[in-house]
């Protein structure tokens, strides 16, 4: 039983919102007490982001109740949401960047941009510490200044309770430290925080409760303090993985891809950027990168991939050389060869059939085409040899890639990259969404390919594949590299160390 | 109640079949609009589509028109499946015409047999210049090549409208805004006696199976494809989008310059302030209408020609404003794009949550 005094501010009970061919959230409860901060934590579609519009009244659960001070509340929309107190800062700012900071506000209030509202802002910026000028035009404003903004235009409608979407994703760590004081100066004062994050350390410093969600469920609450950022990520990412084949350690022979001292410069608006990555990889063994997503993993694949080409040339190594200046295409034909972690729309085209996926990255080290056209019969061929040696379930080469389920697909990509037999395979997340059968599968099938002498890069965020198949393992958090160290000198606590920022495990060497 | 149920899957023959209901539609709305206005169903009718194309004459006529606007459309749909959006396929039209029209005025009355090949050059060259305009702005600074290529159409009309007031005026023409007359040597045979039927229509049905080749068989074609359903796809295959964007670019710009200098050297025969009647922008209706499929876009280029030639008729007989053909080329747009929600959507009859 609850005491009046107990009662959460508000509380989900329940909720459940699905999406076609989705379940977003599955039966979620979520209880946020006045003055608290609590951390609302999953992977990237785990449903955090459902959970907190249904909260803010833009998405209608399907099921489930919401309490508002133990008072049954129904939101249809943010309109309601805001005059009760809820209001939420978005990942995505809706600024308009020809007006100045104190317009966008007085739309955002639907309040006249006079001096009461000029002396308003500048009565909450000084007093939470949010430094904005009103009579800026929003457009020569940084990303960190942009963001008080919104949240000084939540702040004017008085708040009992501000969700915020990862808010940190685009901020520099100074602005960071910056948003925490304030945050907890709102807590103090009664003020609720939804707090939507991934980053585990930032949890830690800040929230007083967490929320994780993993597939759409609630798996568990946890004082973020009393946790360690290992034992959060095992919360997140989950433990219950099938216990992947364990590798005999293959010997090692010389280094095929290396990269020394990569380092990528984020743009304004990009969320990360990669800073003096060192990592060789050697023919004969699989080198697993752990690392919660969001981390500069895409931003690695990417720049691996020669989606994006960087510069010194130095930067990255493939069979003695210089090669990140190279285009994709080149690096496939000299050995290359990549997977990334989205399969519709950049691994495989959805719209089309899976022959034509097959030429799409085949063509570079097959004789897929001849003097400029197309070899249909032999993509054909070709892809009917993927779908056959990893047992994929379709409908035969015609048919679409957005027809096949995630798993599939998913072993079409793998499968397509294999068997163009590369000397280095960079692979994310090589068996996300498929089967326990076909992860063993395509475990055994990356197995053969390192004992026959290629060199296997891993990036994923599933911890127990990389413990099982990693000769070596290191971690990727905030875009930086973690020593890598053999995967039979550490468990996964310490990986867990690494992915949450430690660059280096004590007493292993 | 009528409602639309998401499909599951895209309808592969409603995407055949759109514009067909499209174009019932189109002329079903037309009919509507001429009652209205007093004028008998049957006349409209005839006047609109049989009367146009009744004899050889109009037949060729059909021709003429439809060439510009098949072989503009051919290669635009390479384009915009690549996701180019060139809108200015009129502009790149009429500097092809300048130019082409320019090299028969500086050898005016020079008769040999190399004029016209040097006047085709001069147009594929003059709407390749144009259209890389925008390809260099949008390799260079990312500017939208839909705002740049669609400015530079006007810009390209101010710039013909300058010229035949101006520098390239017949000199014995009343200070009419018109060039001199071109030479015979300057001027397009025709390919059927007593029509002016020129080579530029069995040009355009070449262009646009020799688009549809590109599209459909070469590696070409295929990143273009790539690039248009899923860019980041393009990039991990390693297909440069820089050289598509200039290719798709140049390429329409180089057919719409070839356009442009056969309208001049062809039907018009000099240069005058309007040397198109559009073409360059019902092309990209034209597109669309032929589903982005070089071979559709024959179909659909007839269509649209006979709407040209439908308006003017009805202009003639009925005393109907010229505006008319516009009206009829928007509809059509209009109940295309309308009719595509098919592909996606069904019609249900009955209450939501009613399930059969």
């Amino acid at each position: 039983m609850l005491t009046p005094g107990d009662c959460p501010r508000v509380s989900m009970r329940s909720i459940t919102k699905a999406y076609p061919g989705v379940l977003a959230n599955d039966n979620v409860d979520l209880d946020i007490r006045v003055g608290e901060i609590h951390a609302l934590l999953g992977e990237n579609g785990a449903g955090k982001s459902t959970l907190a519009k249904v909260l803010y009244g833009l998405l209608q659960p399907d099921a489930g109740e919401l309490h508002w001070l133990g008072k049954r509340l129904t939101l249809s929309n943010p309109l309601q949401a805001r005059k009760i107190g809820i209001s939420m800062v978005f990942q995505h700012f809706s600024l308009f960047e020809s007006l100045t900071v104190m317009e966008n506000i007085a739309l955002g209030v639907a309040a006249p941009a006079n001096d009461t509202l000029r002396r308003r802002i500048n009565e909450v910026s000084a007093h939470y510490g949010l430094l904005i000028d009103p009579d800026r035009d929003v457009f020569s404003l940084g990303v960190g200044e942009r963001q008080r903004i919104e949240i000084v235009r939540c702040l004017l409608q008085e708040p009992k309770l501000l969700i915020m979407d990862e808010p940190t994703s685009v901020l520099t760590p100074q602005e960071v430290d910056d948003l925490f004081v304030t945050l907890k100066r709102l807590a103090r004062e009664g003020v609720s925080i939804l707090y939507i994050s991934h980053k585990l350390d930032e949890i830690r410093q800040l929230c007083d409760a967490a929320t994780v969600l993993r597939g759409g469920k609630k798996v568990a609450t946890a004082i973020p303090r009393q946790e360690s950022a290992a034992s959060l990520a095992a919360l997140m990412i989950g433990e219950d993985v099938q216990p992947a084949t364990r590798l005999s350690d293959t010997v090692s022979g010389s280094p095929v891809f290396a990269l020394n001292d990569l380092s990528v410069l984020g743009g304004s608006h990009q969320a990360l950027s990669l800073q003096g990555l060192n990592l060789t990889v050697h023919a004969g063994e699989i080198v697993g990168i752990a690392g919660v997503a969001g981390n500069g993993q895409d931003e690695l694949l990417s720049v691996i991939a020669g989606e994006l080409r960087v510069y010194p040339e130095s930067m990255i190594w493939l069979k003695g050389e210089m090669i990140a200046h190279w285009s994709a295409g080149q690096r496939r034909r000299y050995g290359l060869c990549s997977v990334p972690e989205e399969r519709l729309g950049h691994a495989a085209v959805p719209t089309m059939t899976l022959s034509e996926n097959t030429l799409l990255t085949g063509f570079h080290r097959q004789p897929l085409c001849a003097a400029g056209l197309v070899a249909r019969t032999r993509c054909k061929q070709a892809a009917q040899r993927i779908i056959e040696s990893f047992s994929v379930q379709c409908d035969g080469p015609a048919s679409l890639a957005t027809s096949l389920s995630g798993g599939n697909l998913q072993k079409f990509v793998v499968g397509r990259e294999m068997l163009q037999s590369p000397d280095v395979l960079v692979v994310s997340q090589p068996t996300w969404g498929v089967d326990a059968g076909a992860a063993a599968a395509i475990h055994k099938a990356l197995q053969n390919m390192v004992k026959a002498g290629a060199a296997v890069l891993i990036v994923s965020q599933d911890l127990d594949e990389l413990m099982a198949l990693s000769n070596r393992i290191g971690a990727l958090c905030a875009g930086r590299l973690s020593s890598f160290y053999p995967t039979q000198d550490v468990n996964a606590q310490q990986v867990g160390q690494l992915m949450g920022g430690q660059s280096t495990l004590d007493g292993v060497a | 109640m009528i409602r639309l149920q998401r499909r599951a899957h895209a309808s592969v023959w409603m995407g055949y079949l759109a514009p067909v209901v499209a174009l019932f539609l189109t002329v079903f709305a037309g009919f509507v609009l001429f009652a209205l206005l007093g004028i008998p169903v049957v006349d409209a009718f005839n006047a609109y589509f049989i009367d146009p194309i009744r004899d050889v004459y109009g037949l060729a006529e059909l021709g003429v028109k439809a060439a510009p606007l098949i072989m503009i459309a051919a290669t635009l749909s390479l384009g915009f499946r690549a996701g180019v959006w060139n809108i200015g396929a009129e502009g790149q039209l009429i500097l092809g015409g300048i130019c082409g029209g320019a090299v028969a005025l500086a050898f005016y009355d020079v008769d040999t047999a190399f004029l016209l090949p040097l006047m085709c050059l001069a147009g594929v060259v003059g709407g390749m210049a144009w259209a890389a305009i925008p390809a260099l702005l949008r390799t260079l600074f990312n500017a939208n090549e839909i705002l740049t290529s669609l400015m530079l159409t006007y810009v390209a009309a101010l710039l013909l409208s300058f010229l035949v007031h101006g520098p390239m005026r017949d000199p014995d023409g009343f200070n009419f805004p018109e060039s001199r007359l071109f030479h015979d040597a300057a001027t397009l045979p025709s390919v059927l006696p007593g029509t002016r039927l020129h080579i530029g229509a069995p040009i355009a049905i070449f262009i646009a199976l020799v688009a549809w080749l590109v599209l459909s068989r070469t590696l070409l074609g295929f990143a273009l494809r790539v690039n248009g359903e899923a860019p980041k796809a393009a990039r991990h295959a390693g297909f440069g989008q820089r050289s598509l964007i200039w290719f798709s670019l140049l390429f329409t710009g180089a057919v719409a310059g070839l356009a442009g200098l056969f309208e001049v050297a062809g039907p018009i025969g000099q240069l005058n302030p309007v040397i198109s009647p559009g073409y360059g922008f019902t092309a990209i209706i034209v597109a669309f209408l032929g589903r982005l499929h070089p071979v559709g876009v024959i179909f659909a280029g007839l269509i649209m020609a006979l709407s040209y030639l439908g308006g003017e008729t009805a202009q003639i007989t009925l005393n109907m404003p010229l505006a008319v053909t516009g009206v009829f080329q928007g509809m059509l747009l209009f109940f295309l794009l309308a009719a595509d929600v098919l592909i996606h959507y069904r019609i249900v009859l009955g209450k939501e949550g009613a399930r059969a």
